[in-house]
């Protein structure tokens, strides 16, 4: 079409802008000019443009869209002026634009990043053990360095020895537990069971009653188990994660299905993050659809989102002693920390995270995106021996 | 500026060949208007388009249908061409290059020690293996000879170039050097696009626009190009971490959704994310540097690059990027499988051990690897479970005791091999009875590892 436009400029009929004409205007154009030309008119030289002397100055107007829907806020944790005991909250989600469409509307609440703890010691990849130490060995202490030296904003006890095929931990061990954490740590908590569902449906509840008050995130209720830590949440004033695999459908049956008891204020979406090199792909797109999805109106979707970024250490490539591979002791937390930069552009709210280079270079990113300034705090962490 | 306007299945339908000759795969010329004007399916698909005497409705077409962001050559590769904002509304094209610094001043051995690295380094990763993919010799010591000396160095290699120099006297110097390799010119300023431009026009070379955190400028200098007659621009907004990392973020989501969903022609070309440039904020390690570096491309990777120059050369700091390109520019409606079938892995003979797995290409090149690793040659069942891994097609019950039990009959492993055991991976164990009783009870089902990882030691204790 190109040396069309050329000749339809030399007879003068018509302005470069293509953009304004429609196809039917086109073909209004051509069709009759092109039977006036005979077959074999030697191809037209295209004009040479008069080039401009100066620097053509434009008017810039940045494309920008309205979204009618609104992400909720979710506020973790609680103060004793609201019944609990907690130093301080962690408010997440309330944005009104896709991720980071700073022109498109508000982003109130800095994503949260909360250190992942386990109830007993757990294999975990070379670089994570050189920085945790013995604290592996005791979730108080690992929890007060995940919140003093780290920097995390809450905590996440994932209580994993309660599973039956494990240690089968009684519930009343793991309650007291998660009380001792209370005393320990100032910060907000997500309490994370133990996998098996039948013991969940059991073992979240009463966890929920211990922390009355304290408003903590329950991790997890999924499709297969829901009804009881939906109930507790209501009963006791917590919030609840809801658990799906990679799935919109699904995430949006669940919401339904925890909408009956508590409103969208106290549900976190966690629709599955896949390690990067194994799937991340499938968690960054059904975020941003998710994302998207309630932004656009639809209240079944309307949740701040989480992600456990820590699945990131499951890929190889970010354990691995492979010289080829480069260091692991920069390569590992790098993965933990592109998997959740990933996530943070797709318009995930709260990580789950090992590492201290992690959860440092995302606060330091948040905080940054947030408009906050300020120096970076992760240049300790990385690559310590 | 006024909005592209929508091109809908009506305009399309107009222009072709309306014989519902069912030679493409929705058969019928309206189906096939309707999967062009949601970018669902490619010209190229409808063959009587490419016949004589369609020349015109076919240049209609693709003028027409042509990406928001333009698609533009550097040497061999293209970049851009994008029809998305998001990769799940269709996908996105053309893997994002990345190219790598060469400072003109370092010295010949290093240089040369830089380049091979680039060059050669490659990560095995589903039957691929993922590259670095450009050299930019980059314009830093103010002498012009240094820098022709770097570019002639560079050129050594076949990799495609992008000549990092704002100075047009340098510049023609080097690109009078390379100019059949069409290099990327980088970059035009507010201050020397004239000259740039008349490069761009002598040499038939890409240009890049340089305008930092600043879109009216960008767009300005994009406007006076296309007067002037240089049509093949990149963008490059600017980039900063820290503080500047807002306004970063900013740039690119603006200048990608104005270009495809503001229709701004001017705007809709290739963006450059030139995080080498946080190396410029000096006095720090370079690791810290790297480290910051590669943050700024993962981020940048998924917002909208199009092209990433990085001056980083650790190899933990390229690792996550290639992976992540990789994962991010699969087409979101495949999964990435491999045929399914027999394979025999290493020289295999009659005693070899015979394992199952998934057809997800992911899945079948890391259990491949593992098993040379473990130095057994053995044959490998792989299962067409649609192209899932071996967890979400049981799961999803893709991959099934039944499914299983018909791959093994079907490969005729029975006749290769003389012992009757066959090894599951672990997240299958439980298909162990239901199979051998498939099966006839003719073989040993024996499970293997949860993570392949683990077949070279499974191997050592359990086979003979
Ligand atoms: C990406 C992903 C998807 C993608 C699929 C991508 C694909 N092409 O496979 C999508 C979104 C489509 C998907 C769908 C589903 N998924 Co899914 N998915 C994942 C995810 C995030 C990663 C999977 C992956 O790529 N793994 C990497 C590959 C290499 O693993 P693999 O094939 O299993 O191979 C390993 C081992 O099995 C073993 N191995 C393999 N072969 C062999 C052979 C031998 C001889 C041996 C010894 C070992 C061995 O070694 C390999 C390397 O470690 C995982 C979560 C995770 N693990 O991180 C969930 C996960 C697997 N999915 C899950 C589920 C439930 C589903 C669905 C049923 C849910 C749904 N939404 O309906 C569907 C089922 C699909 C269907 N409709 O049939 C669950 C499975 C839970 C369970 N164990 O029962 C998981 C674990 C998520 C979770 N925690 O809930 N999923
Ligand atoms: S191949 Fe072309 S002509 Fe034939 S049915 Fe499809 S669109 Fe129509």
């Amino acid at each position: 079409m190109d040396e069309i436009m050329n000749l339809l400029r030399e007879l003068g009929e018509l302005e470069l802008e293509k953009v304004d004409l429609s196809v039917e205007e086109l073909r209004l154009l051509f069709r009759p000019l092109m039977s006036f030309l005979p077959p074999q008119v030697p191809k037209a030289v295209a004009p040479v443009p008069a080039k401009p002397s100066s620097l053509l100055e434009a008017e810039f107007s940045p494309f920008v869209q309205e979204y009618p829907g609104t992400i909720a806020e979710v506020t973790l944790g609680a103060t004793r002026a609201d019944g609990g005991t907690r130093g301080r909250v962690v408010k997440i989600g309330g944005e009104t634009a896709p991720p980071w469409h700073f022109l498109e509307g508000k982003f109130p609440n800095p994503p949260a990043i909360a250190g992942d703890v386990f109830d007993m010691p757990v294999p975990l990849p070379g670089p994570v053990r050189a920085v945790l130490g013995d604290a592996i060995e005791d979730p108080i202490k690992w929890a007060k360095l995940a919140v003093e030296k780290f920097g995390a904003d809450l905590i996440d006890i994932e209580l994993v020895s309660s599973d039956p095929y494990s240690k089968n931990t009684p519930i009343e061990e793991s309650c007291k537990l998660v009380e001792n954490l209370l005393q320990a740590v100032e910060v907000p908590l997500i309490v994370g069971g133990s996998g098996n569902p039948e013991k969940d449906a059991k073992l979240l509840p009463k966890i929920a009653e211990v922390c009355e008050g304290e408003r903590v995130l329950l991790s997890s209720a999924n499709l297969d188990m829901w009804e009881p830590v939906a109930k507790a949440a209501k009963q006791y004033g917590h919030v609840v994660l809801a658990w799906t695999s990679i799935d919109m459908a699904q995430a949006k049956e669940l919401n339904r299905r925890l909408y009956e008891y508590i409103p969208k204020e106290q549900i976190v979406i966690d629709p599955t993050s896949a390690p990067l090199g194994y799937g991340v792909e499938y968690a960054f797109s059904i975020m941003e659809r998710i994302r998207l999805a309630g932004l656009m109106g639809d209240a079944e979707l309307q949740c701040p989102m989480g992600s456990a970024t820590a699945n990131a250490w499951g890929a190889r490539e970010a354990w691995l002693h492979n010289p080829e591979m480069g260091a692991r002791e920069y390569r590992g937390p790098m993965w933990e920390t592109a998997m959740a930069l990933t996530m943070l552009m797709a318009g995930n709210d709260l990580y789950i995270t090992l590492h201290p280079a992690a959860i440092r270079t995302m606060k330091d990113v948040i905080r940054w995106l947030m408009g906050e300034g300020g120096e970076p705090t992760f240049f300790p962490w990385i690559g310590v021996k | 500026m006024s909005a592209k306007k929508k091109i809908g299945p009506l305009d399309i339908y107009a222009l072709l060949p309306k014989t519902n000759c069912g030679k493409c795969e929705p058969g019928v010329c309206m189906a096939f208007a309707a999967r062009l004007a949601e970018h669902t399916i490619s010209l190229e698909e409808c063959p009587p388009l490419w016949e004589k005497g369609q020349e015109a409705n076919l240049k209609k077409l693709q003028e027409m249908l042509k990406p928001p962001v333009k698609e533009v050559k550097i040497g061999e590769v293209k970049v851009g061409g994008q029809l998305v904002v998001r990769r799940h509304e269709y996908r996105y094209f053309n893997p994002v290059p990345l190219a790598v610094t060469l400072d003109d001043t370092l010295p010949e051995v290093d240089l040369l020690k830089r380049i091979k690295k680039v060059e050669e380094y490659g990560y095995s990763y589903i039957g691929k293996t993922l590259k670095l993919d450009m050299l930019a010799p980059r314009y830093v010591s103010g002498d012009p000879s240094k820098f022709e000396a770097t570019v002639k160095k560079a050129s050594l290699s076949k990799l495609p170039l992008v000549l990092w120099c704002t100075d047009p006297g340098v510049m023609e110097k080097a690109v009078a050097l390379v100019k059949e390799r069409r290099p990327l010119l980088y970059a035009a300023t507010r201050e020397n696009w004239k000259e740039m431009a008349e490069l761009a026009l002598k040499y038939g070379c890409p240009l890049a626009l340089y305008s930092p955190h600043d879109l009216k400028g960008l767009k300005s200098l994009a406007k006076t190009m296309l007067a002037y007659g240089v049509q093949d621009l990149l963008l490059d907004p600017g980039v900063g971490f820290g503080e500047e990392l807002r306004e970063t973020i900013n740039c690119f989501t603006v200048l990608r959704n104005t270009a495809i969903r503001g229709g701004d022609e001017e705007v809709g070309f290739p963006l450059v994310a030139s995080t080498a440039r946080v190396w410029e904020d000096g006095g720090r390690k370079p690791e810290e540097l790297a480290w910051e570096e590669t943050a700024l491309a993962t981020l940048l990777m998924v917002r909208y690059a199009d092209l990433i120059i990085l001056r980083s050369e650790e190899v933990w700091s390229w690792l996550p990027l290639i992976i992540l390109r990789e994962n991010i520019y699969t087409d979101p409606r495949k999964p990435v499988s491999v045929e399914a079938g027999m394979r025999a892995i290493g020289q295999v003979n009659e005693n070899s051990p015979v394992m199952v797995t998934s057809n997800f290409a992911l899945t079948y090149f890391t259990v491949a690897s593992d098993i040379e690793n473990s130095k057994v040659p053995s044959y490998l069942i792989v299962v067409d479970t649609g192209g899932l891994s071996v967890e979400s097609s049981i799961a999803g019950r893709k991959m099934t005791a039944q499914t299983i039990a018909d791959a093994i009959k079907a490969s005729g492993v029975k006749d290769k091999v003389k012992h009757r055991k066959v090894i599951l991976p672990g997240m299958a164990a439980r298909y162990k009875g239901e199979l051998e009783e498939l099966l006839g009870f003719e073989w040993e089902v024996l499970v293997g590892p949860r993570d392949s990882s683990g077949i070279p030691k499974f191997l050592a204790d359990h086979w003979k």
